[in-house]
């Protein structure tokens, strides 16, 4: 971001409302970088990122707020405010943006962890959560101001099968029952491909392919193929950028 | 993460003790706002020189401090220092022939009022002026006196010797 | 030459920057001031974590202080016979310069680092961009009620260290020395203006807007990495120690 380095260019995605949208690549590719656009903690150098017609970066501060209501997002490790319990993380939005009553709030938090199955674990803290639970508990924060679009980064990393498969089935689930526009930015290409309507797949800057599961399975360009069937070597190369071996090994300087 | 009750009371405790510290500091390690105004009486003594008296110097019996000093004046018709001294109620009884004098503290120390009992039985009222007042020792004057009596007399005549210190 | 010429060149604009981000950060935060004051729960909090739980090390230390001050203090003064003096030498010294400097120094210790590593730490775990991202203004509703929570509680913790730091000189100078308590607190009375309080408390304010202001800054904008939550604290403590001293100057110069 700082560093001077182009992490986009040429990139042109199109998110159709309502579906799940995977956003996959190698790591690096800057998919976290995406997700900031889009939800406009960072802006672009050059282009656009336009969401429901509206321009992200000529929005000032008041209308990205309004805008940033609309959306949900899922942070990699869950993001949970440490100095609050799993209640009141969840309540956290509605107490900051409305004005509603104690009992309506109790209601709605309660619905809203049920559907994460975490109703129990109301009243623990953050650290007392495994890393599957807390992701859950992120998404009910995330989803109780009633969002249209969901943007998940990494869902699954670091989780145990079970929950892996919990939060995949939880995305779904969300997707359907609330009419959500979910994007999924992850590289778990074989969990991803049960549930995504729509996937992209970026490298170096650019969407090197995209389409349904079925359509990537089959893709004829080498990095698709080496990325889904997670080759360790291809057009994305096993050795970083380096001098012959034999020349370094050999050259006598090789340390100077 | 404790309760909200623990934190509202710790933070309560804290804030009472950072104002009673506060208010300890204004009225208990000044002299401002140390009140005698309420039970006290005022004492009036003309001085012809007070030295380095300054208000809120401490007024003492035997080495006691009665009351302090309020205000100091200078009467353009006598040429004289007013010196208005708070005395504390404690202290009604003192005989109305005591004198006043001023002291200093120590060889470098502030200074302060001292009264001396008279024999009278008939103690001050406020608003009294204290029948004889002696004056500071001015350290200046006291030389130049020794001086001035060693030439004419020789050595051995005594001069006064300046005022002990009347707390320790 | 021209190397080292240029790297100074460089370190001093590098400087510069800080300063005049640190300046707009604090503007910021200024013009969000009557928002936060609006909400006083998370600043009461914040005093109990910024005051309330410096209070025990404030406490010892001031105590300590206190009676190395009677140590000394007897010491000197009774080289000219005026122990007496003792009260008067300690509050003065206490109230004009150690009550609010090392306050200060140990709010920078105990309290500025907690902040920054707090805050440090909401930044590396995505805390702070996922409030962003719920449409919630991390300024205010983290930094300022953390920054007006230690503005609050510093001229506060000044008062106990300095009352307690009182009473540990009366402890030496009169229970072991044998000071007359007497003339330890009536000479302290006679020679104690209020205006010696006044500039401790100013001392103590200004310290506490400084300390707290580089500690919700460093926290802040710390690296979001367990590196860069370790140097948001070392610089707190080390930034927060120069900036002391020398407004302790500038404002001794002014107030004399």
């Amino acid at each position: 971001m700082d560093s001077g380095k182009i992490v986009f260019s040429a990139l042109d995605i199109e998110i159709r409302r309502g579906a799940v949208t995977a956003i996959m690549g190698p790591s690096g590719t800057g998919k976290t970088t995406l997700l900031k656009l889009i939800t406009g903690q960072i802006f672009a150098d050059r282009g656009q990122v336009i969401v429901d017609g509206l321009d992200v970066a000529r929005l000032n501060r008041k209308q990205l707020y309004a805008l940033r209501r609309r959306m949900g997002m899922l942070f990699q490790n869950g993001a949970l405010l440490t100095d609050l319990d799993v209640f009141e993380n969840v309540a956290f939005p509605l107490r900051e943006h409305t004005r509603l009553p104690e009992r309506l709030i109790r209601t709605i938090v309660l619905t809203k962890l049920h559907a994460v199955g975490l109703r129990g674990a109301a009243d623990l803290y953050p650290q007392q959560l495994s890393g599957g639970m807390g992701r859950r508990v992120a998404l009910a924060r995330a989803i109780v101001m009633d969002p249209e679009i969901l943007i998940y980064d990494e869902p699954f990393a670091g989780l145990d099968p079970i929950s892996m498969g919990v939060v995949l089935r939880l995305i779904r689930s969300l997707n359907d029952a609330l009419g959500i526009t979910s994007i999924v930015v992850t590289h778990d290409v074989r969990e991803i491909s049960q549930i995504a309507d729509q996937s992209f797949i970026i490298s170096e800057g650019k969407v090197v392919a995209s389409g349904t599961t079925a359509e990537l399975r089959d893709h004829p360009s080498p990095i698709v193929h080496q990325f889904v069937d997670g080759l360790a070597d291809g057009p994305v190369p096993f050795h970083y950028p380096a001098p012959g071996y034999h020349e370094q090994l050999l050259g006598g300087n090789a340390f100077a | 993460m404790r309760s909200t009750r623990t934190i509202d009371i710790s933070t309560g405790l804290f804030v009472m003790l950072g104002f009673a510290s506060i208010l300890f500091m204004v009225t208990q390690i000044t002299n401002r706002g140390y009140s005698l105004k309420s039970d006290s009486y005022r004492l009036m003594a003309a001085f012809e020189n007070i030295g380095g008296l300054k208000t809120g110097a401490p007024v003492s019996m035997a080495g006691v401090t009665i009351g302090r000093v309020e205000d100091i004046q200078y009467d353009i018709n006598l040429y004289k220092a007013i010196v208005t001294m708070r005395i504390s109620d404690k202290y009604r009884a003192i005989p109305n022939d005591s004198d006043a004098s001023i002291y200093t503290a120590g060889l470098l120390g502030g200074q302060y009022i001292g009264l001396t009992p008279g024999g009278s039985d008939v103690p001050y009222k406020d608003g009294d002026q204290v029948i004889m007042a002696n004056d500071a020792i001015v350290l200046e004057n006291l030389i130049s006196k020794y001086l001035f009596n060693s030439a004419a007399t020789k050595p051995g005549e005594s001069t006064p010797a300046p005022a002990p210190a009347a707390q320790e | 030459m021209i190397t080292i010429l240029r790297e100074t060149m460089q370190s001093f604009l590098t400087f510069l920057e800080r300063v005049g981000l640190l300046v707009r950060f604090a503007l910021r935060l200024a013009a969000i001031l009557p928002l936060g004051l609006l909400r006083p729960r998370p600043i009461i909090e914040q005093v109990y974590n910024t005051g309330a739980m410096s209070l025990v090390i404030i406490m010892t230390c001031g105590l300590f202080i206190g009676m190395v001050l009677g140590l000394q203090g007897y010491d000197l003064l009774t080289r000219f016979g005026s122990e007496e003096y003792l009260g008067t030498a300690t509050a003065i010294s206490l109230l004009r310069e150690l009550g609010p400097v090392v306050t200060a120094l140990l709010f920078a210790g105990r309290a500025g680092t907690a902040l920054a590593a707090e805050l440090g730490l909401m930044r590396a775990t995505d805390q702070i961009a996922a409030m962003e991202i719920m449409a919630v203004d991390p300024m205010r509703r983290v930094v300022l009620p953390r920054f007006l929570g230690g503005v609050i509680a510093m001229p506060l913790l000044v008062s106990i260290f300095i009352v307690v730091a009182l009473f540990g000189a009366q402890l030496v100078g009169v229970e072991f020395f044998g000071v007359d308590s007497g003339s330890y607190w009536s000479q302290m009375r006679s020679a104690v203006e209020l205006s010696d309080i006044r500039e401790g408390l100013v001392k103590g304010l200004v310290f506490g807007v400084a300390c707290s202001l580089i500690a919700v800054y460093e926290g802040y904008n710390a690296m979001p990495t367990a590196e860069g939550v370790g140097r948001a604290t070392t610089r707190t403590v080390v930034i927060s120690a120069v900036v002391t001293l020398i407004l302790d100057y500038i404002l001794t110069a002014l107030m004399l």
